[in-house]
């Protein structure tokens, strides 16, 4: 069953009044690429509307404003990939958006749409938990929006589940600038049968200090490793620790993640051991990035 | 309903439609741009690209509303937005069949595409230019990487990529200096006038302009849609169907059981085994089968409809391995079949395998275990039924009842829709529909007859369009094998025993399973000369998918399993395994594990050597470094490892860099030509010559994308000395032209090329005989080139001038057995004015003297012997010799495919460009085998849903490759022709897992190799690993 009607509001108020009228039976739609194919593959209970926020004005902005790198939750992952705000100040975002399905899938997927989606193995997501953003979420009260920032992990609830309420949307994301030697960077190991989604998926991002050996801020985000996106605190306290990122530091982080971590198997996709491996194997080649692109800084 | 103004190719459109419409739906069916294709309506192939204010999107899943006042660029705007720079024009002889002008018309990528082969079945076509023209608009001169990137989740079946990538290179090449580049292909022997060269398919502007029509784009008026409903169980008895809901909705005309079955209730390729629609006495006994079918007014409201039909099932047990199948107890299939679920037990039996594995001073014995997997032809099944009588404001009368379909066999579609129809088979005319890729998965019928029985039974034009999960749940697989081999060789190599034992799993129905699986047990020897042979096979029944012929029809299963079994032999011998395989190889004079003896074109020696002197060409010289090296560019990082196989065997060693380590596979294989066993195999072609200087060729064989049309294009030209565009094809139309029988076993360029270069021959004779009368001459001296008819006079000179028997000395300057015509040209004599016609006239004199202008030929191939009597077993083999340069990462044992050398005996080149194109697509299929591809079942339900859940190789996995044709002829083949579909995808999966042994010392002994699994072998020390993790789970 397809819906019966198809609405293209013109700002945020509109599209939440509009969500709250259908009281259940509509739901927003932003690039649909997960939404629409949960739908037609009877995922899906049938909806009666599909409010989409694409053609909501300046919703896929993407822009500086007083410290923060402020992205509009209807950014595509192709525009969020080619900006060059995001290549400098979160490249482990553009990263992580670069790799998503292919050229025709990332024009018209967004990030609000890869968050919203709830999913802990969700690349954009993953990039984004490592920058530490935050997400605005906007709500409609019955006779005008009211937005606020909140730390992203809070949206979640479980794979597939986030705690957004048929009166509220994500507007935008946002993460600091990048600081004084800092660095980020993904990376992903794929499955080459079946599953868009990754085996695993890890981000990193850190600071350093002066020396440019010491990290004085360090956060690793890792899917899928729990219900949920999952931050690898445990690692993260390692590394500030550490009186220098050396080898020593990496492995004892890499263990720690793989301690901290609640991995499992999944069929037909991964084994839980292949996933512990594969833990270590990209904090390998993604704390050194970073490390890297933060002493190019 | 709501209102949606858009801009399609500059045209501004407003239109009225629900809200709920996609924007390729709108495209093809409201505003009937039918270039556009649905693959998949999962975003995941690519097919329905289209530009959307400039950038692409899958349009299967973008909601139509979306484009509210946008700019749509499809494929047939597409030429509009080039404007030719007016740069002189250099057209390549190969692409006379259209005029400049056509061909300057087309935007680059077009041109490109055509030229370069880039188009076969053509149904992802229009996809990959709309996404490749993104990428050339925004950056001129990309690098293969930067194709790579913009193409990787575009999806082609049959090219393998190499010729996309190509085309979109020597595209940019056009757009920047108005210069197309001409393809590079591999060295072959000199053509004929037409034969061997390099000519663009006939079909191939078509396809890249978006106007092919495929049955899906065929809209008549009035037509209704029908939807299939699907059992709910592998194994159940129908009890009661409750239609009523579904009929209650306002616009569904009838749901179809069947009660409503005139005809006979059960069909099949081989056994009428498989019901129609399961109910009554035949259970449904996979989750594919139909039980009703839901007609209504539009596709929508027919599959909603559907979920209204409540049926009461009994549900039966349950068997769903083939093993377990054969054992006594299982749940029984087939009760009215005398030996349970047991299909059919194979045999060969050859010399004394007892005093074979005693000569043997190696022993190799190993259980190999390959996956069902799916041919994903990017077209889903479509066929649309129109009644008799019915005349279609758009496609005219149609006289009987006609069913639009792409099917690789016409004729046994009207056969058994006719049985089911309880109707003479004369009443239905299959009309073939251009064919989106078909590699065996359409030789089964799908809804031909649903779609029939609707358009009967409402006296309306009836569509039935699976949708990708059902074509994916529905049409049966390649067999998932076990395969037990046991190899004995001499300390010498000299291979003395096989053993083996094969079990298939042939799904629900018998489908071509039997046949299927006597090619694995008979190719379970692989190309060798081996002293005994004891191979039995069970093909049996279980509640999976019914499996049937898949491009290899076995031989891929087999293949696997012997070449492992012969690395293995060459390591225990510390042997090279080149020379293992050249030791036994076969050759002229040798004698199958069958009892054949091989009388001409065994190519495989030739093969072996080409692909030897490749890789041992191949050295990582700097460039390599650079690039392997992915940047490290320091050579220390770069090591000979400790070979798993002795040292001196340097050839493929594997070479580490960085994590990954590289290393050579290599395999042989061989494949039948034609049906063999004893079947009658044959073709008929007719010819038709115009008094308009043309001729038509017309034989009901399929084209499916592989270019049959072009084969039978180029041997009819060359028989009558016309130039290549003025001879049309007709295939697929089973009132029109006759039958070409199926489109399997490698068989068509032998058989309809045979059928057809022999009905032009014996019409170039008829005309020889005529034109001989008029000009007072023997006939052998009229002469047929570049579209004139005339007197020969060298020849006729070496006649006068009495010089011993003329026949004798025509014979010697124009072996018949080749074409006439190159001899003619290469006496390049000045050619009497008044004894030259046109071919028109020619014609015309044909049709004066009342002759015929048509003429049929029926072509029957070489008889063959059925198994167990000894003799030939097939007229023919192809052969190939596979090496694989693989890549394993040691840190998460992904593996890529770097390099492929390979080379092909195929006996000649009919068309260089098309077979290089079958040669490549083979190969990257093969590799998929390897790697990717799993259709997976649980306890008979398909986990595999989807096509985002069944991985073909994309552009990604296409590694570089060096293809090398090799042309030992066979007396019998069209010019020496044999068939090139299968083997090309053989030998590839057992290089790549032997190229893998030899990189890591891990033999993996069932597919696809998983990279979870490798490595946690390495990381184990464990050498073999005989299952997929996920069978591991599963126990
Ligand atoms: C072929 C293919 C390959 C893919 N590959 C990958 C991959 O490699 N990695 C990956 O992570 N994903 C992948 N995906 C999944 C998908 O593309 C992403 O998750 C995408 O980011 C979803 O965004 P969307 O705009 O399309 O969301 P939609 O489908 O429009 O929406 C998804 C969900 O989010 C909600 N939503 C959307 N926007 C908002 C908002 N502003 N506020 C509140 N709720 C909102 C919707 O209601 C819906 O529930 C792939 C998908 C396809 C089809």
């Amino acid at each position: 069953m397809r819906w019966q009607a198809y609405h293209t509001p013109q700002s945020v108020d509109e599209a939440l009044s509009l969500l709250s009228q259908y009281a259940g039976g509509a739901q927003i739609v932003a690039g649909g690429t997960d939404l629409i194919l949960d739908m037609q593959q009877g995922n899906h209970s049938a909806l009666q509307a599909l409010i989409d926020v694409t053609t909501i004005r300046d919703l896929d902005q993407i822009r500086e404003d007083n410290g923060w790198i402020v992205i509009g939750a209807a950014a595509t992952h192709a525009a969020i990939e080619a900006s060059p705000l995001i290549r400098h100040h979160g490249a482990a975002l553009a990263e992580s958006c670069s790799v998503v399905g292919g050229p025709q899938v990332r024009n018209v997927a967004t990030i609000g749409g890869n968050v919203a989606h709830a999913l802990p193995a969700a690349d954009g997501t993953i990039g984004l938990l490592a920058l530490n953003a935050e997400v605005q979420v906007c709500t409609w009260n019955g006779a005008a929006v009211e937005c606020t920032w909140q730390p992203l992990l809070s949206i979640f609830v479980g794979p597939g589940k986030n705690r957004l309420a048929a009166n509220q949307m994500i507007g935008a994301f946002r993460f600091p600038v990048r600081a004084l030697r800092s660095g980020s960077a993904f990376d992903r190991i794929m499955r080459p049968q079946g599953v868009a989604l990754p085996i695993l998926g890890v981000a990193a991002q850190v600071t350093l200090d002066e020396s440019g050996r010491r990290a004085v801020a360090a956060s690793i985000a890792v899917g899928p490793a729990g219900p949920i996106p999952f931050r690898a605190t445990e690692s993260e306290t390692i590394l500030l620790g550490a009186p220098t990122l050396d080898e020593t530091a990496l492995e004892r982080a890499i263990d720690a993640a793989q301690r901290q971590a609640e991995l499992r198997t999944s069929k037909h996709r991964a084994s839980k051991e292949y996933r512990h491996e594969m833990i270590a194997v990209l904090l390998r080649r993604v704390l050194p990035k970073a490390v890297a692109r933060a002493q190019a800084a | 309903m709501p209102t949606l103004n858009l801009t399609v190719n500059g045209v501004a459109h407003t239109l009225d439609i629900p809200a709920g419409r996609f924007l390729a739906e709108v495209l093809r069916y409201d505003l009937g741009l039918t270039g556009t294709k649905i693959g998949c309506n999962e975003a995941e192939c690519g097919a329905c690209t289209v530009i959307v204010n400039g950038r692409s999107v899958n349009s299967c899943i973008y909601p139509a509303f979306k484009a509210q006042n946008t700019e749509v660029l499809t494929i047939e705007g597409v030429a509009a937005t080039w404007q030719s720079p007016n740069l002189p024009i250099s057209q390549s002889q190969e692409m006379e069949q259209w005029s400049d002008s056509e061909i300057e018309e087309l935007h680059p990528l077009q041109q490109a595409f055509v030229q370069h082969g880039a188009t076969q079945c053509g149904f992802c076509t229009p996809g990959f230019i709309m996404q490749a023209k993104t990428l050339l608009d925004a950056n001129p001169d990309p690098t293969d990487d930067e194709i790579k990137h913009c193409l990787k989740d575009t999806y082609c079946r049959c090219t393998g990529y190499v010729s996309i990538v190509n085309a979109v290179k020597a595209a940019a090449e056009k757009m920047r200096t108005g210069h197309l580049p001409e393809p590079v292909l591999p060295d072959h022997v000199e053509p004929l006038m037409h034969i061997g060269r390099a000519i663009p398919r006939p079909d191939a502007v078509e396809k890249v302009t978006g106007k092919a029509m495929y049955a899906d784009d065929y809209q008549f008026a009035n037509m209704l849609y029908g939807a299939t409903l699907r059992s709910e169980h592998p194994h159940a008895r129908i009890l009661s169907i409750d239609a009523s809901a579904a009929l209650a909705l306002p616009g569904v005309h009838c749901v179809l059981t069947q009660k409503d079955i005139p005809g006979e209730l059960r069909h099949g390729l081989v056994e009428y085994d498989w019901p129609a629609f399961a109910g009554g006495d035949y259970p449904a006994r996979y989750v594919g089968d139909p039980i009703a079918l839901v007609v209504a007014e539009s596709d929508e409201l027919a599959h909603d409809a559907l979920r209204l039909v409540k049926v009461d099932y009994e549900v039966l047990p349950v068997v769903t391995d083939p093993v377990m199948a054969r054992q006594p107890g299982a749940p029984v299939l087939h009760p009215d079949r005398p030996d349970g679920n047991l299909l059919k037990h194979i045999k060969v039996r050859h010399g004394d395998i007892e005093a074979g594995f005693a000569a043997a001073d190696v022993i190799v014995e190993r259980t190999y275990r390959t996956p069902m997997t799916e041919h994903a032809f990017l077209e889903p099944e479509c066929s649309v039924a129109v009644p008799a009588g019915w005349n279609d404001p758009r496609y005219g009368p149609h006289d009987k009842l006609t069913i639009y379909v792409g099917s690789q066999i016409p004729y046994a579609d009207r056969d058994q829709v006719a049985r089911c129809l309880g109707i003479p088979k004369e009443a239905v005319r299959i009309k073939g529909a251009v064919m989106g890729g078909g590699f065996g998965g359409k030789e089964d019928i799908a809804g031909q007859f649903h779609a029939a029985l609707a358009a009967q039974v409402t006296g309306r034009p009836v569509k039935v369009l699976y949708t990708r999960e059902e074509s994916l749940r529905f049409h049966p697989k390649r067999h998932a094998t076990i395969i037990r081999i046991k190899t004995g060789a001499k300390r010498d190599g000299t291979l003395t025993a096989v053993e083996a034992e094969l079990y298939g799993d042939s799904g629900a129905y018998a489908s071509l399973g039997e046949k299927v699986m006597t090619r694995a047990t008979t190719h379970a020897t692989g190309p060798y000369v081996v002293g005994s042979a004891k191979i039995d096979c069970y093909a049996m029944y279980t509640n999976n998918a019914p499996c049937g012929a898949f491009r290899g029809f076995g031989v891929t299963q087999s293949a696997f399993a012997v070449e492992s079994n012969m690395d293995l032999v060459a390591e225990a011998l510390g042997m090279d395994p080149i020379e293992l395989r050249r030791k036994n190889a076969m050759r002229v004079g040798a004698m199958t594990a069958t009892g054949q003896v091989l009388r001409d074109s065994v190519g495989l020696l030739t093969c072996l050597e080409k692909v030897e002197n490749e890789i041992r060409d191949w050295r990582l010289g700097d460039w390599e470094i650079g690039r392997l090296g992915e940047g490290k560019n320091d050579a220390a990082s770069i090591s000979n490892l400790q070979s798993p196989i002795s040292q001196s065997l340097n050839l493929f060693n594997p070479i580490r860099v960085g994590a990954k380590v590289y290393a050579w596979g290599i395999a042989a294989g061989y494949k039948n030509t034609g049906l063999g066993g004893g079947a009658p195999d044959k073709a008929e072609a007719e010819v038709e010559v115009f008094p308009t200087g043309r001729a038509e060729i017309r034989t009901s064989s399929a084209e499916m994308g592989q270019n049959l049309i072009g084969v039978l294009a180029a041997c009819t030209a060359e028989e009558l000395g016309l130039p290549f565009r003025d001879v049309s094809v007709l295939v697929m139309d089973t009132d029109l032209a006759p039958d070409g029988g199926p489109t399997t076993a490698s068989r068509q360029t032998y058989l309809s090329g045979n059928a057809a270069r022999l009905a032009a021959r014996s019409m170039r004779e008829r005309m020889q005989g005529v034109l001989a009368e008029k000009f007072d001459v023997p006939p052998e001296v009229i002469a047929f080139h570049e579209g004139l008819a005339y007197v020969d006079e060298a020849r006729l000179a070496k006649v006068k001038s009495g010089n011993g028997d003329w026949r004798l000395e025509i014979g010697d300057s124009a072996p018949d057995a080749q074409s006439p015509i190159s001899n003619l040209q290469s006496l390049n004599l000045p050619i009497s004015q008044s004894r030259t016609i046109s071919f028109a006239d020619a014609v015309k004199t044909l049709i004066d003297e009342g002759r015929s202008p048509k003429l049929r030929y029926e072509y029957w191939a070489p008889k063959t012997q059925p198994l167990g009597t000894g003799g030939d077993m097939h007229f023919g083999f192809s052969y190939a010799v596979h090496a694989a340069l693989v890549s394993v990462d040691t840190e998460t044992g992904e593996v890529a495919v770097e390099r492929v050398v390979s080379a092909h005996d195929i006996g000649r080149a009919i068309n260089i460009l098309s077979l290089t194109g079958q040669i490549e697509g083979g190969i990257v299929m093969g590799i998929g085998n390897a790697l990717t591809e799993h259709y997976i079942e649980e306890n008979g339900r398909p986990w595999t849903q989807h096509l985002g859940q069944y991985k073909m190789p994309g552009i990604k996995h296409m590694p570089e490759m060096r293809n090398f044709v090799v042309e030992d002829p066979t007396a019998e083949g069209p010019y020496g022709a044999k068939g090139v579909g299968e083997i090309s995808s053989i030998p590839i999966s057992p290089a790549i897992t032997n190229a893998i042994y030899n990189a890591v010392g891990v033999r993996c002994l069932a597919l696809p190799v998983d990279q979870d699994a490798l490595l946690l072998a390495m990381k184990r020390g464990v050498r073999e690993i005989d299952r997929r993790w996920g069978d591991a789970l599963e126990r």
